[in-house]
């Protein structure tokens, strides 16, 4: 006797069959859902703002008056926000890196110390523009200046630039540590001359996608207290700033007093993705290009 | 006439003496008790071996006998490995380079590895060889020429990369590669070379290239060799070590180890009856 009955295998084949092609469907509309939402919202960006984008809107300075009004001056205060990100998170979190990857004896400490970069990454970011508003902006008596909100970002996009530093520093394979170490190279020879060199298109990639975050958070600037209508152009990290994303935010709370603002809103916001978007891409193209060559 | 005869006496005496010193050559690595573990795993029992300088010594035995770890030992590269734990001593021209005051970074100078699996860096084939004596201090250019083509001679393989020093050297084959390395490791100018199983990456016609090699650089260097390849240690040794579990069974001329050995397993092993 056989243990498969051909004919109970018939009569169930249909409802198989079924389930099968439901399942299809459930994750292919899952799938459909996140991208239709995008279409609609970029549909609607486009149709509010795309009208407003003109020299003028991109080099104009704030104003209360619609028609007059440009984000010259958020344009440059990101531009100076990435000047103090970029640096700084670049030092602390390679650094960091480097420590825990070369140096920390592999042990309770150092995965405790892991675990807990891993934590601070789902800090809520508001909760980074706390500790920015306590620290920076009133212990140092900075302000709401570039250099506080950089700072505070800096922080905040710390853990990217540590977890991606990490891989990117383990993934320079032993032997060619080995090959310096064999030749009397101490290890900090090793690092600088071997390890960072391989690993340098990894960090980058890390340290772009960690800048992109940065100047697309709101929430730690505003409790930092970026003012809402700031019409001078920062020349400086001492100067008080705005950035995209905060002047997306007020206009949007502002637009129940001028409906236009709304449409300024939606105008930033194109630019806005437009950056980020062209970030994203030349991250990808760095890792693309550097691919393991090992 | 005795004064005559006395300096006949010494004059012979000399002589013997001089004969005695070629049989018996210096000893540049002597091995003493060295035990090593990981972890809880005993590697290497009780090891004693005295190595000559300006000598092929292989190092033979079956997989996990612990003769990789025993030549990693001898630069202190098993360091890289946590948990490893080692006792013993080994004198390297007469000094313990197992105690704490021995720098690492000294003994490595003074001795070379070629590793396993051809490993250049991901640089120009210049860079490669001009690595060493750069982290150690050599900026100028000229003189950085002229290591770079003394060991890429060194290693035969001037004349395959000359006009293309400044191309990234995973451009060559494996073959050339590790004699790249091996070139990398004479432009530090090393007193020992240790090779880890150079050729097990290899095809033949490299794997001749690499052994002939060898043979040119005993006049100049000593050099430990691992292999896993019996007839390779036949070819080019003078003296051979057979490890099995982690201790020396026999270690003698390698003339001696493949026709009369001493100890049954040795015998087994080289006639293929095991590993």
């Amino acid at each position: 006797m056989k243990y498969v009955d051909s004919e109970q295998v018939h009569k169930k084949m249909g409802s198989r069959l079924l389930a099968n092609n439901l399942a299809k469907t459930l994750f292919f509309m899952a799938t459909l859902f996140g991208l239709v939402v995008l279409i609609v919202l970029i549909y609607r960006v486009l149709a509010d703002g795309l009208g407003w984008i003109n020299m003028d809107f991109l080099m104009n300075r704030l104003s209360t008056d619609p028609e007059r009004a440009g984000i010259w001056g958020a344009i440059t205060g990101t531009l100076w926000l990435m000047l103090v990100v970029a640096p700084v998170t670049m030092i602390l979190g390679v650094g960091t890196a480097i420590y825990l990857e070369e140096y920390a004896a592999k042990g309770r400490i150092s995965s405790f110390i892991k675990t807990n970069i891993s934590n601070l990454a789902g800090v809520p970011s508001v909760v980074f523009g706390i500790l920015g508003l306590t620290v920076f902006a009133r212990a140092l008596d900075l302000g709401s200046v570039v250099l506080a909100g950089g700072l505070t970002m800096a922080l905040l996009v710390l853990p990217v630039v540590v977890v991606a530093s990490q891989e990117a520093i383990r993934a320079v394979p032993q032997f060619l540590r080995e090959a310096s170490y064999g030749m009397g190279a101490t290890k900090w020879q090793t690092i600088k001359n071997v390890v960072l060199p391989a690993a340098l298109p990894g960090i980058l990639t890390g340290v772009i996608l960690a800048l992109s975050r940065a100047i697309g958070e709101t929430a730690p600037l505003v409790v930092i207290g970026i003012p809402a209508l700031l019409i001078p152009v920062p020349d400086g990290i001492f100067d008080k700033f705005t950035i995209l994303p905060v002047q997306i935010y007020y206009w949007t709370i502002d637009s129940a007093l001028v409906a236009e603002y709304a449409n300024l809103a939606a105008a930033t916001i194109v630019i806005l993705l437009i950056v980020l978007f062209a970030m994203n891409s030349i991250a990808i193209l760095i890792r693309n290009k550097f691919q393991k060559r090992f | 006439m005795p004064v005559v005869t006395e300096k006949a006496n010494l004059n012979t005496k000399t002589a013997n003496l001089n004969q005695k010193a070629k049989e018996n050559k210096k000893v540049v690595y002597h091995t003493k008790d060295l035990n090593l573990w990981y972890g809880e795993g005993h590697a290497l029992k009780n090891i004693n071996l005295a190595i000559n300088e300006n000598e092929v010594t292989a190092i033979i035995g079956p997989s996990g006998c612990g003769k990789s770890t025993y030549i990693k030992t001898l630069n202190r590269m098993v360091e890289l490995v946590p948990s490893v734990k080692i006792s013993g001593e080994i004198l390297y021209r007469e000094r313990n380079i197992l105690d704490k005051s021995f720098k690492v970074e000294d003994l490595r100078t003074s001795v070379g590895m070629v590793f396993q699996k051809p490993n250049p860096f991901p640089k120009s084939i210049y860079e490669n060889v001009a690595y060493g004596p750069k982290i150690h201090g050599i900026r100028d250019k000229k003189i950085l020429d002229e290591i770079v083509e003394k060991s890429l001679r060194g290693a035969a393989i001037w004349d395959e990369v000359k006009d293309r020093l400044n191309q990234n050297a995973y451009g060559l084959s494996g073959g050339q590669q590790q004699r790249l390395c091996i070139a990398r490791c004479l432009a530090i100018e090393p007193d020992v070379i240790l090779m880890d199983e150079p050729t097990s990456a290899l095809d033949p016609i490299s794997t001749l290239k690499v052994e002939e090699l060898v043979q040119e650089l005993k006049e100049e260097f000593s050099i430990i060799i691992v292999t896993h390849n019996m007839q390779q240690a036949a070819r080019i040794s003078d003296k051979t070590a057979f490890f099995l579990n982690g201790e020396v069974i026999e270690f003698a001329e390698t003339d001696k180890i493949f026709s009369t050995p001493s100890d049954k397993r040795t015998e087994d092993y080289i006639t293929g009856r095991f590993g």
